[in-house]
């Protein structure tokens, strides 16, 4: 070694260009689509100067499974659990604008109990989805231990959509008209008591060990920050949107089912950072739990399902009885219900920001028609400016701020 | 509007606003399910959105959507591609529609809004509509060289190709399409509302009539037809059974002929009295 440093002690860069910089040229890497901290199968090509991202061009597709052409086949009732498939982190939110579309087009009135239950289990989903999304955002970033408990909180909503609907991730638990069965007394003060208890203890034990930790901040203040303009010009929604300031979120703008009568705050960030929207999806989390504990404050009794017998059908006990109620179970499970002709588009907030329906009937029991609008797809479109000028090691933080998921994102 | 469906600002005025502000540009508004959507031309799309973004009491700042629709029944331009665009400062949502076919282009929104680069990719890739003034315009979400457009109503659900992976070539390969099964799809419309098709059989009869046709004789049809058969005689006497000869008891019955003077030799025709007694 000291023979080495005597030999080059008195060079000069210029002089010999083994020594000092090098010139080297961009070098084009795959990251995924199998990678751990793209969030499923997300191929990003990325163009690299070093380590500094130069240029990302995201290719998806990847699990595109051409819902909207299987729609097109199949019944209103039948198209329904597609939507469960599509963000399998919130399922429920996923069905939430669809039925809403179905509605607007029959027009249909949904008795109270039913809203209020939508809106509850809407924001289970919520709750949800964020912490899966906290959890691995965290874990993107370098912490192990709030992940695990953050996936305690999961499990527990897992069960409450389990003991509602009979399963835990799919759970086609809102219909047009209303929600599929009533949710028992028991289940009811369960969900009151975890949200009293369990949720508070756990979600702000794991949040204080990240929220004002150094390293975390680190990782995540200014990294990706997007102007108001920005994200206005980009179709950013959500949680993207409220962390550059925005303060627009769709239950509070467009309030659908029960969402007029909730009292709630809508959280913004100041700087359009990671840090930020890591922020306002963990105060949204607070705020979903003060909706739900309202909705179970206020939600009346009497039917979970429109009474109209042309669209929702009748349970099976009243089928067992009365012959027009089998007449109509079987019409309704066979052919459908036929929706008047016309086109909506109808967008509700997803966990992950507007997620949309526009659906094209044609007056028969099909679809004609049905595109769904992903809120991933204008989020990671975005991925190339936003990650620009930033560490090769800074997409994942970018990534896991955005909340990505790629059933949703390829469809 | 009954339903719970996202409830924003009404739709008064913006018809007549957005007329104002595009002219001859807008072909048809539509008002339809409490949504508005307006008919533009193609060709100048591009000034149609900046108006409807910059002029004050439309401002629709952003593009959520767009989505293609394919209406294979219209002949010329079978392609609706649609805008979904939102005002965050009035809280409105409006629809733009263009019509198109797959060969003209429809003017490229990227210039206003980035975030159509890929939302116009998708409809090339389902549909076949080319965007010109998109600088990217690749597929987006189907493979890697693959060839037609999915989601228009020509292409057939279960597609044209499969994939798997072989071993003895040791990559994916492509074949066509082999269904083990075919595709389950039933309509279960009723025969008797909109059917289109034939049921078996159905050839042989003739064609159904219209719901709710008569019936092939009317009700007095029916009497005049039976009075010409056996003249019906009005009678002034109620039918009673008081007598044996109202009730016709002791009378033969209709089909009573001679009775066998032997009950329990049973005549057989063609054969002789008592022979195949035995046989």
């Amino acid at each position: 070694m000291t023979e080495y440093l005597d030999q080059i002690e008195h060079r000069l860069d210029g002089e010999d260009p083994e020594v000092g910089d090098v010139e080297i040229q961009n070098y084009t890497i795959n990251f995924g689509p199998q990678h751990p901290a793209a969030h499923g199968v997300l191929r990003l090509v990325m163009e690299l100067d070093g380590e500094i991202v130069e240029r990302v061009d995201p290719h998806v597709g990847l699990l595109h499974r051409g819902t909207e052409k299987l729609i097109e086949y199949k019944t209103y009732t039948q198209a329904l659990p597609y939507f469960d498939r599509l963000d399998y982190c919130s399922p429920l939110c996923m069905e939430h604008s669809y039925v809403l579309a179905v509605e607007k087009l029959l027009d249909l009135e949904v008795p109270l109990r039913a809203q209020y239950l939508r809106v509850l289990f809407a924001e289970l989903t919520r709750i949800s989805n964020h912490m899966l999304n906290l959890g691995s955002h965290v874990m993107d970033v370098g912490a192990m231990t709030p992940n695990l408990w953050l996936f305690e909180i999961r499990e527990d909503c897992m069960n409450f959509f389990e003991r509602v609907s009979g399963a835990r991730m799919h759970s086609a638990y809102f219909r047009p008209g209303g929600v599929h069965q009533d949710a028992p007394l028991k289940l009811l003060t369960d969900i009151a008591d975890w949200l009293d208890t369990r949720l508070p203890r756990l979600f702000e034990d794991a949040i204080s060990l990240v929220a004002d930790n150094r390293i975390f901040k680190q990782r995540n203040v200014d990294i990706a920050t997007v102007s108001r303009d920005d994200a206005i010009k980009w179709g950013f929604s959500g949680p993207m949107i409220r962390g550059s300031g925005i303060a627009w979120d769709l239950r509070k703008a467009q309030p659908y089912d029960v969402y007029a009568k909730m009292d709630f705050e809508v959280p913004v960030g100041t700087r359009g950072d990671c840090y930020d929207r890591f922020m306002v999806r963990v105060e949204e989390v607070r705020q979903s739990a003060r909706i739900m504990k309202q909705c179970l404050r206020d939600m009346p009794e009497g039917p979970i399902a429109s009474l109209d017998r042309k669209v929702v059908p009748p349970k099976r006990a009243e089928m067992k009885r009365s012959m027009e109620a089998l007449i109509h179970h079987f019409k309704l499970y066979t052919e459908g219900y036929h929706v008047p002709p016309g086109d909506v588009y109808v967008a509700t907030e997803s966990p992950k920001g507007e997620f949309g329906v526009y659906l094209v009937a044609d007056g028969t029991n099909k679809p004609y028609r049905c595109k769904i609008r992903p809120t991933a797809f204008s989020h990671l479109q975005a991925m190339d400016f936003m990650a620009k000028g930033h560490m090769l090691a800074d997409t994942t933080a970018i990534l896991g701020a955005m909340d990505i998921v790629f059933g949703e994102c390829d469809r | 509007m009954r339903a719970p469906a996202p409830a924003y600002v009404a739709n008064d005025g913006v018809i007549d606003t957005a007329r104002a502000a595009l002219g001859d540009k807008l072909l048809a508004p539509v008002e339809a399910v409490g949504e508005v959507a307006l008919h533009v031309d193609r060709a100048s799309l591009v000034e149609t959105m900046v108006a409807l973004r910059d002029t004050p009491g439309l401002e629709y700042q952003q593009l959520m959507e767009i989505a293609g629709v394919d209406y294979p029944d219209r002949g010329v331009d079978r392609f609706e591609v649609v805008y979904c665009l939102l005002s965050l400062t009035r809280n409105h949502r409006i629809r733009v529609h263009v019509q198109t076919d797959d060969e003209k282009p429809v003017p490229s929104v990227t210039g206003i809004w980035p975030v159509a680069g890929w939302l116009e990719r998708e409809v090339y890739d389902m549909y076949g509509v080319l965007f010109s003034g998109n600088g990217d315009l690749r597929r987006i979400l189907t493979d890697y060289g693959f060839r037609g457009h999915p989601q228009r109503k020509d292409f057939p659900l279960s597609g044209y190709v499969e994939l798997r992976y072989s071993e003895e070539a040791k990559r994916v390969v492509y074949e066509p399409v082999a269904l083990a099964q075919d595709f389950r799809t039933f309509d279960f419309m009723s025969p008797w509302e909109g059917a289109e098709y034939v049921l078996p059989g159905d050839e042989k009869a003739k064609l159904p009539e219209e719901k709710g046709a008569p019936t092939p004789l009317k009700a007095d049809e029916v009497v005049k037809a039976d009075a010409a058969a056996s003249p019906k005689q009005a009678s002034s006497q109620p039918k009673t059974t008081d007598s044996t000869a109202q009730s016709g008891a002791g009378k033969a019955g209709p089909d009573a002929g001679d009775k066998p003077a032997n009950l329990d030799v049973v005549a057989l025709k063609g054969a002789g009295t008592g022979g195949g007694q035995n046989q």
